[in-house]
Protein backbone atom coordinates (compact mmCIF):
# COMPACT_ATOMS: atom_id res chain seq x y z
CA UNK A 1 0.00 0.00 0.00
CA UNK A 2 1.03 3.35 -0.48
CA UNK A 3 -0.26 6.02 1.49
CA UNK A 4 -0.01 9.93 0.41
CA UNK A 5 -0.84 12.16 2.81
CA UNK A 6 -1.02 16.14 2.67
CA UNK A 7 2.07 16.18 0.87
CA UNK A 8 2.98 19.91 -0.48
CA UNK A 9 6.17 20.46 -2.43
CA UNK A 10 7.15 24.44 -2.89
CA UNK A 11 9.69 25.09 -4.80
CA UNK A 12 12.52 28.65 -4.82
CA UNK A 13 12.03 30.40 -7.95
CA UNK A 14 13.32 33.90 -8.58
CA UNK A 15 9.50 35.13 -8.24
CA UNK A 16 9.25 33.46 -4.59
CA UNK A 17 7.54 30.13 -3.45
CA UNK A 18 5.77 28.57 -5.96
CA UNK A 19 3.34 25.62 -4.56
CA UNK A 20 3.29 23.15 -7.14
CA UNK A 21 1.70 20.16 -5.10
CA UNK A 22 -0.85 21.67 -2.35
CA UNK A 23 -2.19 18.68 -0.11
CA UNK A 24 -2.42 15.88 -1.74
CA UNK A 25 -3.66 12.88 -0.49
CA UNK A 26 -3.59 9.31 -2.21
CA UNK A 27 -4.34 5.89 -1.07
CA UNK A 28 -2.94 3.14 -3.71
CA UNK A 29 -3.55 -0.41 -2.63
CA UNK A 30 -1.57 -3.06 -4.21
CA UNK A 31 -2.56 -3.98 -7.60
CA UNK A 32 -4.02 -1.17 -8.28
CA UNK A 33 -3.85 0.87 -11.23
CA UNK A 34 -4.37 4.73 -11.17
CA UNK A 35 -3.89 7.04 -13.75
CA UNK A 36 -3.11 10.58 -13.14
CA UNK A 37 -4.36 13.13 -15.65
CA UNK A 38 -2.64 17.02 -15.70
CA UNK A 39 -1.08 19.21 -18.42
CA UNK A 40 2.00 19.91 -19.07
CA UNK A 41 3.90 21.65 -16.06
CA UNK A 42 1.34 20.90 -13.80
CA UNK A 43 2.89 18.43 -11.57
CA UNK A 44 2.64 15.41 -12.64
CA UNK A 45 6.33 14.40 -12.68
CA UNK A 46 7.17 16.32 -9.59
CA UNK A 47 4.28 13.90 -7.97
CA UNK A 48 5.84 10.52 -9.24
CA UNK A 49 9.34 11.70 -8.01
CA UNK A 50 8.20 12.04 -4.63
CA UNK A 51 6.04 9.26 -4.31
CA UNK A 52 9.42 7.27 -5.66
CA UNK A 53 11.20 8.95 -2.88
CA UNK A 54 14.37 10.33 -5.23
CA UNK A 55 12.89 14.10 -4.14
CA UNK A 56 11.49 14.78 -0.82
CA UNK A 57 8.36 16.84 0.06
CA UNK A 58 8.35 20.13 1.51
CA UNK A 59 5.69 18.71 4.02
CA UNK A 60 3.62 15.68 4.39
CA UNK A 61 4.60 12.34 4.20
CA UNK A 62 4.75 9.28 1.42
CA UNK A 63 4.42 6.04 3.31
CA UNK A 64 5.31 3.08 0.89
CA UNK A 65 4.58 -0.61 2.71
CA UNK A 66 5.08 -2.23 -0.90
CA UNK A 67 8.26 -2.08 -3.30
CA UNK A 68 7.79 0.67 -5.58
CA UNK A 69 10.02 0.93 -8.75
CA UNK A 70 12.02 4.07 -9.76
CA UNK A 71 10.07 6.63 -12.73
CA UNK A 72 10.34 4.27 -15.25
CA UNK A 73 11.80 4.57 -18.37
CA UNK A 74 13.28 8.11 -18.13
CA UNK A 75 15.67 8.67 -20.53
CA UNK A 76 18.86 9.40 -18.18
CA UNK A 77 20.28 7.95 -15.14
CA UNK A 78 23.21 6.62 -17.37
CA UNK A 79 26.81 7.47 -17.09
CA UNK A 80 27.32 8.47 -20.31
CA UNK A 81 31.16 6.70 -20.45
CA UNK A 82 30.11 3.57 -19.01
CA UNK A 83 28.88 0.62 -21.16
CA UNK A 84 24.91 -0.06 -20.96
CA UNK A 85 26.30 -3.44 -19.01
CA UNK A 86 27.86 -1.40 -16.16
CA UNK A 87 24.89 0.76 -16.39
CA UNK A 88 23.04 -2.13 -15.99
CA UNK A 89 25.29 -3.58 -13.05
CA UNK A 90 25.48 -0.19 -11.42
CA UNK A 91 21.46 -0.72 -11.02
CA UNK A 92 21.55 -4.00 -9.92
CA UNK A 93 23.81 -3.30 -7.36
CA UNK A 94 21.93 -0.53 -6.37
CA UNK A 95 18.83 -2.85 -5.47
CA UNK A 96 21.16 -5.64 -4.32
CA UNK A 97 20.15 -8.05 -6.96
CA UNK A 98 23.30 -10.51 -9.30
CA UNK A 99 23.77 -9.09 -12.89
CA UNK A 100 25.02 -11.55 -14.64
CA UNK A 101 21.93 -13.90 -15.17
CA UNK A 102 20.04 -10.49 -15.91
CA UNK A 103 22.05 -9.53 -19.05
CA UNK A 104 20.60 -11.97 -21.73
CA UNK A 105 17.43 -10.70 -21.29
CA UNK A 106 18.39 -6.75 -21.65
CA UNK A 107 20.80 -7.87 -24.42
CA UNK A 108 17.67 -9.61 -26.29
CA UNK A 109 14.96 -7.08 -25.67
CA UNK A 110 16.78 -3.45 -25.83
CA UNK A 111 17.87 -5.21 -29.34
CA UNK A 112 21.12 -3.38 -28.92
CA UNK A 113 23.11 -6.27 -29.78
CA UNK A 114 27.08 -5.90 -29.20
CA UNK A 115 26.41 -1.76 -28.50
CA UNK A 116 25.39 -3.03 -25.36
CA UNK A 117 28.88 -3.40 -24.41
CA UNK A 118 29.78 0.52 -25.83
CA UNK A 119 29.67 3.37 -23.67
CA UNK A 120 25.78 4.77 -23.68
CA UNK A 121 27.25 8.09 -24.84
CA UNK A 122 27.44 6.48 -28.43
CA UNK A 123 23.48 5.65 -28.56
CA UNK A 124 21.17 7.17 -30.30
CA UNK A 125 17.88 8.63 -27.97
CA UNK A 126 15.85 5.46 -28.94
CA UNK A 127 18.81 3.03 -28.08
CA UNK A 128 18.82 4.59 -24.78
CA UNK A 129 15.76 4.77 -23.91
CA UNK A 130 15.21 0.93 -25.18
CA UNK A 131 18.24 0.62 -22.98
CA UNK A 132 16.44 2.03 -20.08
CA UNK A 133 13.21 0.19 -20.60
CA UNK A 134 14.89 -2.91 -20.28
CA UNK A 135 16.91 -2.40 -17.16
CA UNK A 136 13.25 -1.37 -15.64
CA UNK A 137 12.09 -4.25 -16.16
CA UNK A 138 15.03 -6.75 -14.49
CA UNK A 139 14.06 -5.16 -10.77
CA UNK A 140 10.92 -6.11 -9.55
CA UNK A 141 8.54 -4.19 -7.64
CA UNK A 142 5.14 -4.39 -6.59
CA UNK A 143 3.95 -1.16 -7.83
CA UNK A 144 5.53 0.38 -11.00
CA UNK A 145 5.69 4.44 -11.43
CA UNK A 146 5.29 5.24 -15.00
CA UNK A 147 6.16 8.89 -15.86
CA UNK A 148 4.78 9.61 -20.00
CA UNK A 149 6.33 5.44 -21.10
CA UNK A 150 4.54 4.99 -23.55
CA UNK A 151 6.75 7.70 -25.94
CA UNK A 152 9.32 5.02 -25.60
CA UNK A 153 10.90 3.78 -28.95
CA UNK A 154 9.21 2.82 -32.14
CA UNK A 155 5.77 0.74 -32.81
CA UNK A 156 7.11 -2.45 -32.51
CA UNK A 157 9.44 -2.00 -29.60
CA UNK A 158 5.75 -0.20 -28.44
CA UNK A 159 3.94 -3.35 -28.88
CA UNK A 160 7.03 -5.13 -26.73
CA UNK A 161 6.43 -2.60 -23.98
CA UNK A 162 2.94 -2.86 -23.34
CA UNK A 163 3.39 -6.56 -23.29
CA UNK A 164 6.11 -7.04 -20.44
CA UNK A 165 4.57 -3.82 -18.87
CA UNK A 166 0.87 -4.37 -18.78
CA UNK A 167 0.40 -8.42 -19.43
CA UNK A 168 3.10 -9.97 -17.78
CA UNK A 169 3.28 -7.61 -15.01
CA UNK A 170 -0.92 -6.69 -14.76
CA UNK A 171 -1.31 -7.76 -11.19
CA UNK A 172 0.74 -5.30 -9.75
CA UNK A 173 -0.12 -1.76 -8.58
CA UNK A 174 1.04 1.26 -11.01
CA UNK A 175 0.36 4.63 -10.83
CA UNK A 176 1.05 6.21 -14.26
CA UNK A 177 0.92 9.86 -14.79
CA UNK A 178 0.15 11.63 -18.71
CA UNK A 179 -1.14 14.10 -20.10
CA UNK A 180 -3.09 12.12 -22.71
CA UNK A 181 -6.04 10.79 -21.08
CA UNK A 182 -6.10 7.34 -24.11
CA UNK A 183 -3.40 5.86 -22.26
CA UNK A 184 -4.94 5.97 -18.42
CA UNK A 185 -8.34 4.59 -19.95
CA UNK A 186 -6.32 1.85 -21.75
CA UNK A 187 -4.43 0.54 -18.46
CA UNK A 188 -5.60 2.46 -15.55
CA UNK A 189 -9.10 1.60 -12.92
CA UNK A 190 -8.85 4.90 -11.40
CA UNK A 191 -8.16 8.65 -12.58
CA UNK A 192 -7.28 11.46 -10.64
CA UNK A 193 -6.75 15.00 -12.41
CA UNK A 194 -3.68 17.44 -10.80
CA UNK A 195 -5.04 21.16 -11.19
CA UNK A 196 -3.69 23.68 -9.33
CA UNK A 197 -1.91 21.81 -7.16
CA UNK A 198 -4.78 19.98 -6.25
CA UNK A 199 -5.40 15.98 -6.71
CA UNK A 200 -8.86 15.86 -7.24
CA UNK A 201 -10.21 12.13 -7.36
CA UNK A 202 -12.88 10.81 -9.53
CA UNK A 203 -15.43 8.00 -9.58
CA UNK A 204 -14.57 6.91 -12.89
CA UNK A 205 -12.16 7.62 -15.59
CA UNK A 206 -14.66 9.30 -18.06
CA UNK A 207 -15.59 11.45 -15.42
CA UNK A 208 -11.81 12.29 -14.47
CA UNK A 209 -11.41 12.89 -18.55
CA UNK A 210 -14.84 15.01 -19.24
CA UNK A 211 -13.08 17.53 -15.85
CA UNK A 212 -9.60 17.43 -17.65
CA UNK A 213 -11.03 18.50 -20.90
CA UNK A 214 -13.04 21.39 -19.42
CA UNK A 215 -10.88 22.83 -17.57
CA UNK B 1 10.11 -3.92 13.09
CA UNK B 2 12.43 -3.36 15.63
CA UNK B 3 13.95 -0.11 15.31
CA UNK B 4 17.51 -1.82 15.80
CA UNK B 5 16.54 -4.17 12.23
CA UNK B 6 15.36 -0.57 10.46
CA UNK B 7 18.79 0.49 11.47
CA UNK B 8 21.01 -2.33 10.22
CA UNK B 9 19.01 -2.65 7.09
CA UNK B 10 19.38 1.23 6.33
CA UNK B 11 22.93 0.64 7.11
CA UNK B 12 23.43 -2.41 4.26
CA UNK B 13 21.30 -0.14 1.68
CA UNK B 14 24.23 2.28 2.48
CA UNK B 15 27.11 0.09 1.88
CA UNK B 16 25.74 -1.53 -0.88
CA UNK B 17 24.77 1.98 -2.41
CA UNK B 18 28.18 3.14 -1.57
CA UNK B 19 30.27 -0.03 -3.14
CA UNK B 20 28.10 0.11 -6.64
CA UNK B 21 29.57 4.27 -6.68
CA UNK B 22 32.92 2.90 -5.55
CA UNK B 23 32.77 0.41 -8.74
CA UNK B 24 31.16 3.47 -10.36
CA UNK B 25 33.37 6.29 -10.05
CA UNK B 26 36.65 4.04 -10.48
CA UNK B 27 35.68 2.98 -14.03
CA UNK B 28 34.29 6.41 -15.00
CA UNK B 29 37.21 7.73 -13.60
CA UNK B 30 40.31 5.69 -14.57
CA UNK B 31 38.33 4.03 -17.40
CA UNK B 32 39.93 0.43 -18.65
CA UNK B 33 42.65 1.45 -20.73
CA UNK B 34 46.15 1.24 -19.42
CA UNK B 35 46.48 1.01 -16.27
CA UNK B 36 43.24 1.88 -15.32
CA UNK B 37 42.39 1.64 -11.51
CA UNK B 38 45.91 1.79 -10.75
CA UNK B 39 45.60 5.56 -11.50
CA UNK B 40 44.19 5.78 -8.27
CA UNK B 41 47.39 5.58 -6.31
CA UNK B 42 49.89 6.37 -9.21
CA UNK B 43 48.47 9.88 -9.47
CA UNK B 44 48.98 11.09 -5.92
CA UNK B 45 52.10 9.02 -6.14
CA UNK B 46 53.66 11.03 -8.78
CA UNK B 47 52.43 14.24 -7.45
CA UNK B 48 54.63 13.42 -4.19
CA UNK B 49 57.24 12.07 -6.26
CA UNK B 50 57.31 15.50 -8.24
CA UNK B 51 57.58 17.43 -4.89
CA UNK B 52 60.06 15.43 -3.17
CA UNK B 53 62.45 15.63 -6.38
CA UNK B 54 61.83 19.89 -6.22
CA UNK B 55 62.05 20.43 -2.73
CA UNK B 56 65.32 17.93 -2.68
CA UNK B 57 66.70 20.25 -5.90
CA UNK B 58 65.91 23.22 -4.13
CA UNK B 59 67.62 21.94 -0.27
CA UNK B 60 63.96 24.09 0.72
CA UNK B 61 64.82 23.07 4.57
CA UNK B 62 67.95 24.14 6.30
CA UNK B 63 66.61 24.05 9.24
CA UNK B 64 66.71 20.22 10.28
CA UNK B 65 68.89 17.11 10.19
CA UNK B 66 65.24 15.31 8.58
CA UNK B 67 66.27 13.69 5.10
CA UNK B 68 64.27 15.74 2.99
CA UNK B 69 62.45 12.49 0.80
CA UNK B 70 61.06 11.95 4.53
CA UNK B 71 60.29 15.24 4.74
CA UNK B 72 58.30 15.90 1.33
CA UNK B 73 56.43 12.26 1.76
CA UNK B 74 55.17 12.95 5.36
CA UNK B 75 54.43 16.55 4.62
CA UNK B 76 53.15 16.76 0.47
CA UNK B 77 50.74 13.07 1.21
CA UNK B 78 48.36 14.70 3.94
CA UNK B 79 48.18 18.01 1.64
CA UNK B 80 47.03 15.73 -0.53
CA UNK B 81 44.77 14.11 1.66
CA UNK B 82 42.57 17.16 3.26
CA UNK B 83 42.61 19.07 -0.42
CA UNK B 84 41.61 16.52 -2.50
CA UNK B 85 38.91 15.25 -0.51
CA UNK B 86 36.64 18.42 -0.67
CA UNK B 87 37.63 19.15 -4.31
CA UNK B 88 36.11 15.84 -5.32
CA UNK B 89 33.34 16.85 -3.42
CA UNK B 90 33.07 20.03 -4.33
CA UNK B 91 30.36 19.86 -7.56
CA UNK B 92 30.09 15.75 -6.81
CA UNK B 93 26.45 16.24 -6.81
CA UNK B 94 25.62 17.30 -10.51
CA UNK B 95 27.55 14.55 -12.48
CA UNK B 96 25.13 12.38 -9.99
CA UNK B 97 21.89 13.71 -10.18
CA UNK B 98 20.51 11.31 -12.46
CA UNK B 99 21.56 8.37 -10.55
CA UNK B 100 19.13 9.96 -7.38
CA UNK B 101 16.35 9.05 -9.38
CA UNK B 102 16.87 5.67 -7.49
CA UNK B 103 15.89 5.96 -4.17
CA UNK B 104 18.42 4.22 -2.29
CA UNK B 105 20.82 7.10 -3.82
CA UNK B 106 21.36 9.61 -0.87
CA UNK B 107 23.72 12.81 -1.24
CA UNK B 108 25.21 11.16 1.29
CA UNK B 109 26.38 8.47 -0.28
CA UNK B 110 27.67 10.09 -3.60
CA UNK B 111 29.82 11.75 -1.10
CA UNK B 112 30.95 8.67 0.94
CA UNK B 113 32.01 7.10 -2.24
CA UNK B 114 34.26 9.75 -3.23
CA UNK B 115 35.86 10.22 0.21
CA UNK B 116 36.84 6.36 0.24
CA UNK B 117 38.14 6.55 -3.02
CA UNK B 118 40.11 9.20 -2.38
CA UNK B 119 41.36 8.26 1.11
CA UNK B 120 42.08 4.56 -0.63
CA UNK B 121 44.14 5.97 -3.04
CA UNK B 122 46.70 9.02 -0.69
CA UNK B 123 47.02 6.43 1.69
CA UNK B 124 47.92 3.48 -0.86
CA UNK B 125 50.47 6.21 -2.58
CA UNK B 126 52.01 6.94 0.99
CA UNK B 127 52.49 3.96 1.79
CA UNK B 128 53.93 2.61 -1.36
CA UNK B 129 55.93 5.25 -1.75
CA UNK B 130 57.06 4.93 2.12
CA UNK B 131 58.05 1.27 0.93
CA UNK B 132 60.23 2.31 -1.92
CA UNK B 133 62.13 5.24 -0.39
CA UNK B 134 62.96 2.57 2.61
CA UNK B 135 63.98 0.34 0.37
CA UNK B 136 66.29 2.92 -1.88
CA UNK B 137 67.59 4.21 1.71
CA UNK B 138 66.26 7.42 1.05
CA UNK B 139 64.86 7.30 4.43
CA UNK B 140 64.39 5.31 7.60
CA UNK B 141 61.11 3.44 8.62
CA UNK B 142 58.84 5.02 10.94
CA UNK B 143 60.09 4.65 14.85
CA UNK B 144 56.53 5.04 15.88
CA UNK B 145 54.21 3.40 13.13
CA UNK B 146 50.85 3.38 15.40
CA UNK B 147 51.75 7.24 15.68
CA UNK B 148 51.77 7.45 12.13
CA UNK B 149 48.68 5.65 11.20
CA UNK B 150 46.80 7.85 13.92
CA UNK B 151 48.20 11.14 12.73
CA UNK B 152 46.99 9.51 9.28
CA UNK B 153 43.55 8.80 10.57
CA UNK B 154 43.04 11.86 12.53
CA UNK B 155 44.05 14.26 8.71
CA UNK B 156 41.37 11.84 7.15
CA UNK B 157 39.02 12.58 9.83
CA UNK B 158 39.83 16.18 9.24
CA UNK B 159 39.76 16.12 5.16
CA UNK B 160 36.15 14.05 5.15
CA UNK B 161 34.42 16.18 7.77
CA UNK B 162 35.82 18.89 5.73
CA UNK B 163 34.46 17.45 2.47
CA UNK B 164 31.01 17.17 3.54
CA UNK B 165 30.57 21.05 4.60
CA UNK B 166 32.23 22.03 1.61
CA UNK B 167 30.65 19.48 -0.76
CA UNK B 168 27.24 20.95 0.63
CA UNK B 169 27.82 24.36 0.84
CA UNK B 170 29.24 24.41 -3.03
CA UNK B 171 25.85 22.89 -3.66
CA UNK B 172 24.21 25.79 -2.05
CA UNK B 173 26.41 28.54 -3.23
CA UNK B 174 28.57 29.02 -5.92
CA UNK B 175 30.68 31.42 -4.10
CA UNK B 176 31.98 28.66 -2.02
CA UNK B 177 33.40 26.74 -4.96
CA UNK B 178 34.62 29.68 -6.01
CA UNK B 179 36.30 30.80 -2.53
CA UNK B 180 37.26 26.99 -1.61
CA UNK B 181 40.02 26.50 -4.49
CA UNK B 182 41.82 29.70 -3.54
CA UNK B 183 41.71 29.15 0.27
CA UNK B 184 43.14 25.32 -0.22
CA UNK B 185 46.09 26.65 -2.55
CA UNK B 186 46.54 29.38 0.17
CA UNK B 187 46.18 26.69 2.71
CA UNK B 188 48.97 24.77 1.65
CA UNK B 189 52.32 26.61 2.87
CA UNK B 190 50.69 27.23 6.16
CA UNK B 191 49.54 23.57 6.41
CA UNK B 192 52.36 22.54 8.29
CA UNK B 193 53.34 20.45 5.03
CA UNK B 194 56.79 22.42 4.66
CA UNK B 195 57.76 23.32 7.57
CA UNK B 196 58.22 22.21 11.09
CA UNK B 197 55.86 24.23 13.72
CA UNK B 198 59.27 24.53 16.44
CA UNK B 199 61.05 26.18 13.45
CA UNK B 200 58.62 29.13 13.90
CA UNK B 201 58.73 31.90 16.14
CA UNK B 202 56.74 31.70 19.17
CA UNK B 203 54.51 34.04 18.79
CA UNK B 204 53.87 32.54 14.81
CA UNK B 205 53.56 28.70 16.56
CA UNK B 206 50.11 30.03 18.17
CA UNK B 207 48.48 31.03 15.36
CA UNK B 208 49.56 28.00 13.05
CA UNK B 209 48.15 25.95 15.59
CA UNK B 210 44.93 26.80 15.50
CA UNK B 211 44.81 25.74 11.78
CA UNK B 212 43.70 21.72 12.80
CA UNK B 213 46.14 19.70 9.94
CA UNK B 214 49.39 21.30 11.38
CA UNK B 215 48.79 19.39 14.46
CA UNK B 216 47.82 15.66 12.50
CA UNK B 217 50.98 16.83 10.41
CA UNK B 218 53.36 17.08 13.33
CA UNK B 219 52.18 13.89 15.18
CA UNK B 220 52.83 12.22 12.31
CA UNK B 221 56.24 13.16 11.92
CA UNK B 222 56.85 12.18 15.55
CA UNK B 223 55.80 8.73 14.60
CA UNK B 224 58.29 8.84 12.06
CA UNK B 225 61.27 10.19 13.11
CA UNK B 226 60.80 10.14 16.79
CA UNK B 227 63.41 11.88 18.88
CA UNK B 228 64.99 13.98 16.22
CA UNK B 229 61.94 16.60 15.58
CA UNK B 230 60.51 18.63 18.68
CA UNK B 231 56.31 18.22 17.39
CA UNK B 232 53.87 20.64 19.00
CA UNK B 233 50.37 19.45 18.64
CA UNK B 234 47.19 18.38 20.93
CA UNK B 235 45.17 16.04 19.52
CA UNK B 236 41.87 16.80 21.72
CA UNK B 237 41.94 20.46 20.13
CA UNK B 238 42.50 18.69 16.51
CA UNK B 239 39.65 16.09 17.34
CA UNK B 240 37.40 19.01 18.71
CA UNK B 241 37.39 20.82 15.45
CA UNK B 242 37.18 17.47 13.81
CA UNK B 243 34.22 16.90 15.52
CA UNK B 244 32.16 20.65 15.02
CA UNK B 245 33.38 19.80 11.27
CA UNK B 246 31.52 16.92 11.09
CA UNK B 247 28.14 17.77 13.03
CA UNK B 248 28.21 21.25 10.81
CA UNK B 249 29.10 18.79 7.61
CA UNK B 250 25.99 16.22 8.07
CA UNK B 251 23.94 19.13 8.89
CA UNK B 252 24.47 20.85 5.60
CA UNK B 253 24.08 17.50 3.73
CA UNK B 254 20.97 16.69 5.41
CA UNK B 255 19.59 20.56 4.40
CA UNK B 256 20.79 19.96 0.47
CA UNK B 257 19.12 16.54 0.95
CA UNK B 258 16.70 17.80 0.93
CA UNK B 259 16.62 20.42 -1.61
CA UNK B 260 17.79 18.54 -4.23
CA UNK B 261 15.90 17.46 -7.59
CA UNK B 262 16.76 14.21 -9.61
CA UNK B 263 17.09 15.52 -13.39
Amino acid sequence: MIQITNLVKRYHTRQGENTVLDHINLLVTPGEKVGILGRNGSGKSTLIRLISGAEQPTSGTVIRNMTVSWPLAFGGGFQGSLTGVDNLRFICRVYGTTTDDKIPFVQEFSELGKYLREPVKTYSSGMRARLAFAISMVIEFDCFLIDEVISVGDARFHAKCRKELFEKRSHRAMIMVSHEAHNIREHCSRACVIDNGKLLEFTNIEAAYEYYQAN
Amino acid sequence: MSNTNTLSKSFAIHFRVIGALLMRETITRYGRHNIGFLWLFVEPMLFTSGVTTLWTLFEAHQYSNIPIAAFALTGYSTVLLWRNMPGRCSGAIEPNLTLMYHRNVKVIDIFASRILLEIAGTTASFITLGIIFTIIGWIKPPEDILKVMFGWFMIIWFGAALSLGIGALCERSEIIEKLWHPTAYFMFPLSGAGFMVDWLPTTAQKYILFLPMVHGVEILREGYFGSSVHPHYDMTYMAIVNLCLTLLGLSQVRVVSRTVMPE
